[in-house]
Order: structure tokens, then C-alpha cells, then sequence
């Protein structure tokens, strides 16, 4: 049902961990629909220069997690915020149309880790 | 050297014996005729359709016209509930069935009540087993039938169906049982249970899949569901699945001459598996009856796990990737948004029922199989617990 880039990002994802001390941290999901994503950054300049992510969820979730960070790094937070989570299902070459909710928590998590640290800066 | 992949999923379906293959490739070019027909091709697979109603009537100790072959479980549950419904409907109109029966029980079930049944759920305790006093709480006058599983195909727990009879028949509702995960593995006996109906499958017994029988005692209502010739008494219409039923009929009775040898041999791969699990999986819950009551009341090919802090999904997926056939009850593999309703018939937690995993092993799997599988799914386990931001590793310490 999944694409080798799928299996691949789930097989091997990376970005895999927690930034200590992190800028912004982003976390969405619950136990209860499954799916757990939390994102954290290290964001220097405006410019995302770390970002790891831990999931509980299915392939397709790990599969986007590692995909959308790899993706952000290196961008400036403002271009981050315009990852979607259709670029980021673009870029594995599709998902099946069940798991796209799935894809939609990594797009969330990044926002809300952002969020977080445009807060932080604003106090 | 072993060979992979390897065939964890037995109770999803099994492959067919070989001995089964050859006894029914005649009836797809030779033996061809339509039974319904009145020459001599049509009479050749009549004595084979006749011949395999004996053998599955034996069995089960049911007369041979208490047979109806049907398509397989799903129909045989879908045939059972509403035919009943529909022929004692001047009766009463309520049902009940237990929380943990197969989907083809439960959209009926459904289906009925927006046709004005009522229907209740006997409750089941942590591991799966009906409570026969609340059964009898809810069981009342108008109450024309009482639906529940042989087997659980999930959890695997063997239910005190001849009791559960008993309470129905107190009331005068029909007692039905599915029977899918338990015929040619459990021996059963109808009269001895005292079921009215029995619905079965072959391919969970290494017989052809689509087609399947159901037991339905001489004397009942009941009505049809599917309209057509004079199939199965005038009860079933459509052109029997002659090759089908033949191999249907040599898979039952291959598996009841070999019933003893194959449920110690399953049950060894099976305890071995728990037992490796348990001792070096940590946070791992074993679902369904106990580890001490696994000899007694769970199916001997069954082992489900829910591993904590994990999804179920990504866990399956990860044993596929080792060359593990497995299957889970997150929501993620049903496609659905709901994990499974049978750990949740059992009071599990979501968390936990998304992180399950179902092992179910077969005749032909080995003891090295199951070894190969517990080392893999240690590695998976620890890779994905790694992720996962409910669970916290420093150094050698694991905790949440």
C-alpha cells in the first residue's frame, strides 16, 4: 500500500530525536487517534538551523515527520510555515487516501513549534 | 538457513493443503456438471456435493440436511441473524449478541435495528469471556436470538457457548454461534452444545476460500437471504461451488483426523512465542485470557500482544520489512479511524489497542520461525520506541 520512498523515510527516517534546549517545540496528536507527533527546532536568525521529531503513529506518520523536517531545515520560519502537508506527500510520491490525515499532523507540529517560538520571542 | 517470508496470519487465512488441492481439481474440468441438472454430469457432482454434507455433517453430529453450504462466515452470520429475524419477528424483536463477534455480525446487527430490532450487548470481561449472569440480566420474552462467537479471531478466547445455549433456550430464543475460528480446531459436537446455528469457513483450515457452511438444526425458522433456484432446499439459491464444497469437506476432515496433533504442535510454537515475548519484551500487555488459561480457553494458533507506547501499524509494517506476516488491530492497518472493537470490548485503553499486534501460527510454521520472529521483534519494538516521544531512553535507562 505504501511507495519505497514511503518505506524508506519509515525504514530509515531521519532527524529522529529531541533538540535539547530547543527555540520551538510543536506538539500535536493523542493516544487516542494514534498518533503522537512532536517537533522541536533550533532556530537561529529566523532560520531554521535543527529540527528533530519523535512520533507515535503509523509508517505514514514517521514517514512525513522525517520527510517535513528534512525538508525545513535550512529554511527561514516564515518559507517553513508555507510546508504543507501536500509538498511533503509530493515529495514521497504519494500516500494512500486514508493516511493522508496522517500527513496533516506533521504540517501541524511544525506550525505550532513556530508558533511556540515566535512567542518566545515576543516576550 | 530460514525461509522468509514468514506466515504469521493464519487466522486471517491459511494456504490450501495440498491434499485438498487434488481432491477437488476434478470438479473444475471432469466432474463439471451443475448439480441441478438431470443427466448424468449433473449427477456425478451431486454425489460429491452429497458426499461432502456427509462428511461435515459427522463432524459436527448434525444430520447431513442440517448442512447449507454458503459462500463462507460472512454469509453464514449475515444468513443466521436476519434469517432469524425476519422468521420470528411475530415473536419479539430483540437480539443480542456479544460485543466481540466479527463485522459481518455486527453491521447486521446494525442494519436490523434501523429496521426496528432492538439489540443489546452481553458484556465480556478483560479477557474476552461472556458474563453469563449478565447475559441472563438482559435476556427477556421477546428476545429471539442470542449471537455469540465459538472463538474470538482477534483475542483468541474460547467461549462457554454450551451455557450460553442453555440461557437462551430458557427464554425460547435461538442460540447461534460463529464458528469460524473454532471448526476443525476445537471438537465440536452441535447436539452436545445445543446450538440452533453454526456458521463455517473453510479457508481458515487450509481449504479453498468462498465457501463455507451453515449449520442450521431441522425444525427452525428460518428465512433466505439470497433469492434464487432450488439450491440448498430452497433455502440458499445460487449453483453450488461444487469443487469448493469438495474441498471444503476434505480440509474439515483432514483437520479433524489431525486435530490433536496440529493444536499440540500450534500451541507449542504458540506458548513458546508468549513465553519469549513476555520475558524479554518489556511493557508489553498480553490480550485475551491469561497466560495460565492459554491450554483451555484461548485458540491454540493465537497469540496478541499490545505493545506500549508503539502504534500497531508502524510495528507490522516493520516485521513486514524483516520478512514477518502479522496482523494488528491499530486503526491505521483497518482504515478505519477506530482501532479494534474487541480490545475495546475489553477495556483497553486506546493507547494500547492502537499498539496491537496479532500472531496467529499454522501447521506449517516452525520453532525456528518463532525464534527469528522474537528477535525481530525486539529490534522493531526498540527502534520504534526509540521515536516515539512517550517513551524516554538515556543511557540504559528506559522509562516513560
Amino acid at each position: 500500500m505504501y511507495n519505497e520512498k514511503v518505506m524508506e523515510a519509515f525504514q530509515n527516517p531521519q532527524n529522529v530525536g529531541e533538540i535539547e534546549n530547543a527555540d520551538g517545540i510543536g506538539e500535536v496528536g493523542n493516544e487516542v487517534c494514534g498518533d503522537i507527533m512532536r517537533i522541536s527546532l533550533k532556530i537561529e536568525n529566523d532560520v531554521i538551523v535543527d529540527a528533530k521529531f519523535k512520533t507515535f503513529g503509523c509508517a505514514a506518520a514517521i514517514a512525513t515527520s522525517s520527510t517535513a523536517t528534512a525538508m525545513i531545515k535550512g529554511m527561514k520560519v516564515d518559507d517553513a510555515l508555507a510546508v504543507t502537508n501536500k509538498i511533503v506527500i509530493e515529495k514521497l510520491g504519494g500516500l494512500p487516501p486514508q493516511k493522508l490525515h496522517c500527513s496533516v499532523l506533521a504540517e501541524e507540529a511544525i506550525k505550532k513549534a513556530i508558533e511556540d517560538y515566535k512567542n518566545k520571542q515576543n516576550k | 538457513m530460514i525461509k522468509l517470508p514468514i506466515y504469521f496470519d493464519n487466522a486471517a487465512t491459511t494456504p490450501v493443503d495440498k491434499r485438498v488441492l487434488e481432491k477437488m481439481t476434478p470438479y473444475f474440468t471432469e466432474i463439471f456438471g451443475n448439480p441441478n441438472s438431470q443427466h448424468v454430469f449433473g449427477r456425478e457432482s451431486v454425489k460429491a456435493v452429497d458426499n461432502a454434507r456427509d462428511t461435515i455433517a459427522g463432524i459436527i453430529n448434525a444430520k447431513p440436511n442440517e448442512i447449507y453450504f454458503t459462500s463462507g462466515g460472512t454469509e453464514g452470520d449475515n444468513w443466521a441473524l436476519r434469517g432469524v429475524a425476519n422468521a420470528y419477528k411475530d415473536r419479539g424483536k430483540h437480539i443480542i449478541i456479544s460485543p466481540i463477534e466479527h463485522a459481518a455480525m455486527i453491521e447486521t446487527a446494525k442494519a436490523l435495528v434501523k429496521e426496528g430490532f432492538t439489540v443489546d450487548f452481553m458484556k465480556v470481561d478483560g479477557e474476552g469471556f461472556v458474563d453469563l449472569e449478565h447475559l441472563k440480566s438482559i435476556i427477556r420474552d421477546d428476545t429471539i436470538f442470542v449471537g455469540c462467537m465459538m472463538a474470538n479471531n482477534e483475542v483468541g478466547t474460547i467461549e462457554p457457548i454450551k451455557e450460553i445455549a442453555a440461557i437462551a433456550h430458557e427464554k425460547n430464543a435461538v442460540c447461534f454461534t460463529d464458528a469460524v475460528q473454532a471448526a476443525g480446531v476445537l471438537d465440536i459436537d452441535v447436539k452436545d452444545l445445543g446450538v440452533d446455528l453454526m456458521s463455517m469457513s473453510s479457508h481458515k483450515i487450509y481449504g479453498p476460500k468462498g465457501v463455507g457452511a451453515l449449520y442450521i438444526r431441522n425444525g427452525l425458522r428460518i428465512s433466505s437471504i439470497i433469492a434464487g433456484g432450488h439450491q440448498e432446499r430452497m433455502k440458499r439459491g445460487g449453483t453450488t461451488n461444487v469443487a469448493g464444497v469438495v474441498g471444503f469437506s476434505e480440509a474439515f476432515k483432514i483437520a479433524n483426523e489431525e486435530r490433536e496433533k496440529n493444536f499440540n504442535y500450534v500451541s507449542s510454537l504458540r506458548n513458546h512465542f508468549i513465553d519469549r515475548v513476555i520475558n524479554e519484551v518489556p511493557f508489553v500487555k498480553l490480550n485475551g485470557p491469561d497466560k495460565d488459561k492459554r491450554d483451555k480457553y484461548r485458540l491454540p494458533a493465537n497469540a496478541d500482544f499490545s505493545f506500549r507506547y508503539i502504534e500497531g501499524e508502524s510495528i507490522l509494517f516493520s516485521l513486514d520489512l524483516a520478512g514477518i506476516a502479522v496482523s494488528s488491530g491499530s486503526a491505521c492497518s483497518s482504515g478505519s479511524l477506530e482501532p479494534s472493537h474487541v480490545l475495546l470490548a475489553l477495556g483497553l485503553p486506546e493507547g494500547l489497542a492502537h499498539g496491537s499486534i496479532r500472531f496467529s501460527f499454522g501447521k506449517h510454521n516452525t520453532m525456528e520461525e518463532v525464534d527469528y520472529a522474537v528477535d525481530e521483534i525486539k529490534k522493531a519494538v526498540e527502534r520504534l520506541r526509540a521515536m516515539s516521544p512517550l517513551f524516554k531512553i538515556e543511557g540504559d535507562k528506559k522509562y516513560v
